[in-house]
């Protein structure tokens, strides 16, 4: 049977990662496990001596997830801009790509898809090691490992997308700054929402790394709920779908003029 | 002629919003032969080669590529063809044998046949030394002899090249067209653009020149050069513009046809050696006389009163 040609791509990504993983290494796995050991156990042995526990559980338990989903973010972030500019004008490897029989929808997708896995085997690693640490109370964290792969695709569906319509990086910095960054400090990944002023907390629901956390510490904590459950990943899912009507285009208008 | 060529465009066009890129061009390309699109930068042989190469749609009028549409099979026929691109697409971070084992995956082949073919095509193209180098350590001409050997990881029929040796120097271009001539020994059929009228006389079996979107003339570079230039050129340099205007009247009366460019004269004729002569006899006296035969750079400035490389 013949490989899908979004798969085509996907091993060409992959090919790219063999070459650099000690790089990605660090950003997917050395830096979450970071934030978790000054965050979760620096910063968390004070907050438990102080208030006993968050929302709960103990800190460390209650931070472990919300790095888990940001880092798949941020992982998304990177890779679905520069590496993208990459490919349609710097370096131009997706040219290459659709002068075989692979379409630029399939570029596109691979690119998605790619970072999607890429994020699945930083979170299992990262799953891993909180495990080990104690921050992960239920069996049903394993769970949280695909969920932190949907929040990926649910960034890097719409800003592969994006990418595609810039002549430049300009912009990129940008939506780093004044969307990842901030998404990252308030989306219940440090601490619940509930601790934001009331008129500010609805907003969160706008934010999709806060339905992807949601989903991880509801899965590593044990404690959540079918129902919400469906609207979180329903969310991601309208997130990744919205994002690739627009990459299908995007990527045709950009490749094959 | 075969019955079915192997490329047919008609009334092909490309349009980018207004601009008029290709215009109702008609050609036809039959298994087997080097064709050639040569024209200056900007005559349309780029977006022609891109519908050809099934990544541009067109815009209007028809096209056949190996018997199929490239509306709806594009996928299919690019599965059959070679492209190597004006500007190389190579992965600058991976290493020379990596850039092709990766390409032929595109293609779907098993990864034992890709390995046993990349071996074969760097060899090829010469590259065997340098096969774990990384590519931004080659020089141009190496990087366009990789593209070529990735281009031909799918043993395509048809192997479509942009601008093959453009930036390469002498050498690298020498060994290139070294290359390209042994494929079309083998039996590949080779589609080329250039706005090097040496590059079109010594790949191309048959070419068309184009110019503004159109094409200006059909046929091998020998029957071009009957038709639509003398046999021999006589090129006549001159210190200063004044020398040069003050010789048009006599050079006027001698060959067939003269064409005044910046800091020449190009006079046609059937015996270069005897015209220059007789302006001698005639007190012209150049800087310097060139008598050579002619070439496709003539029949170019004929048809559109313009240079190849302005």
């Amino acid at each position: 049977m013949a490989t899908p040609l979004t798969v085509r791509v996907v091993e060409h990504q992959a090919a790219i990662f063999r070459r650099f993983w000690r790089g990605s290494a660090t950003f997917y796995v050395l830096n979450p496990v970071m934030f978790l050991a000054a965050i979760g156990f620096g910063l968390g042995g004070l907050v438990d001596e102080s208030s006993g526990h968050v929302a709960g559980v103990p800190y460390d338990a209650f931070v472990a997830p919300g790095l888990m989903a940001a880092g798949a973010m941020l992982g998304a972030g990177a890779e679905s801009m520069w590496p993208v500019m990459a490919g349609t004008k710097w370096v131009r490897t997706f040219h290459a790509m659709v002068a075989t029989p692979v379409r630029p929808v399939d570029v596109y997708g691979g690119v998605v898809v790619w970072t999607a896995v890429r994020a699945f085997v930083g979170a299992s690693i990262f799953l891993v090691v909180a495990a080990i640490l104690g921050a992960v109370l239920s069996p049903w964290g394993v769970f949280a490992v695909p969920a932190a792969a949907l929040c990926a695709a649910a960034f890097a569906a719409p800003l592969t997308a994006f990418a595609a319509t810039q002549e430049t990086d300009a912009r990129f910095p940008l939506i780093m700054r004044i969307g990842i960054l901030p998404l990252f400090l308030f989306s219940g990944t440090f601490f619940p929402i509930s601790q934001l002023p009331d008129a500010l907390q609805p907003l969160c629901v706008l934010s999709p790394l806060w339905h992807g956390v949601e989903l991880c510490r509801g899965a590593t904590t044990g404690s959540i709920d079918f129902w919400p459950a469906v609207v979180h990943v329903a969310v991601l899912a309208a997130c990744v779908i919205a994002g690739w009507r627009w990459g299908t285009r995007s990527f045709t208008r950009k490749l094959s003029q | 002629m075969s019955p079915t060529p192997l490329i047919e465009g008609r009334r092909l066009t490309k349009r980018f919003g207004e601009f008029v890129a290709v215009d109702g061009i008609d050609f036809r390309v039959e298994r087997g032969e080097a064709f050639g699109f040569l024209g200056p930068n900007g005559a349309g042989k780029t977006s022609t080669m891109r519908m050809i190469g099934c990544v541009s749609p067109i815009s209007d009028g028809e096209l056949s590529v190996l018997d199929m549409d490239p509306r709806v099979d594009g996928t299919r026929i690019r599965g059959r063809l070679g492209v190597v691109p004006q500007e190389d697409t190579l992965d600058l971070e991976l290493t020379v044998r990596d850039n092709v084992l990766i390409y032929g995956r595109y293609f779907d082949l098993p990864r034992s046949e890709i390995r046993e073919r990349a071996d074969e095509l760097l060899n090829f193209v010469q590259l065997s030394d340098r096969r774990d180098d990384r590519v931004d350590l080659l020089s141009g001409g190496m990087r366009r002899r990789l593209s070529i050997a990735r281009a031909l990881i799918n043993r395509p029929e048809l192997l479509l090249l942009d601008e093959p040796t453009t930036g390469l120097d002498p050498q690298a271009r020498h060994l290139v067209w070294g290359r390209l001539y042994q494929l079309k020994r083998q039996g590949v059929t080779l589609v080329l653009t250039t706005h090097y009228m040496d590059e079109a006389e010594q790949l191309c079996d048959r070419l068309v020149i184009m110019d503004d979107g159109r094409i200006a003339a059909e046929g091998s570079p020998r029957q071009l050069i009957d038709r639509h230039s003398t046999r021999e050129v006589v090129e006549l340099r001159f210190l200063t513009d004044e020398d040069r205007d003050r010789a048009l009247p006599q050079v006027a009366a001698v060959g067939e046809r003269f064409e005044a460019l910046a800091d020449r004269i190009l006079l046609y004729s059937s015996d270069g050696e005897a015209d220059a002569d007789r302006l001698t006899n005639d007190g012209v006296r150049p800087d310097s006389v060139l008598v050579r035969r002619s070439s496709l750079e003539d029949v170019f400035l004929t048809l559109t009163g313009r240079t190849l490389e302005e």
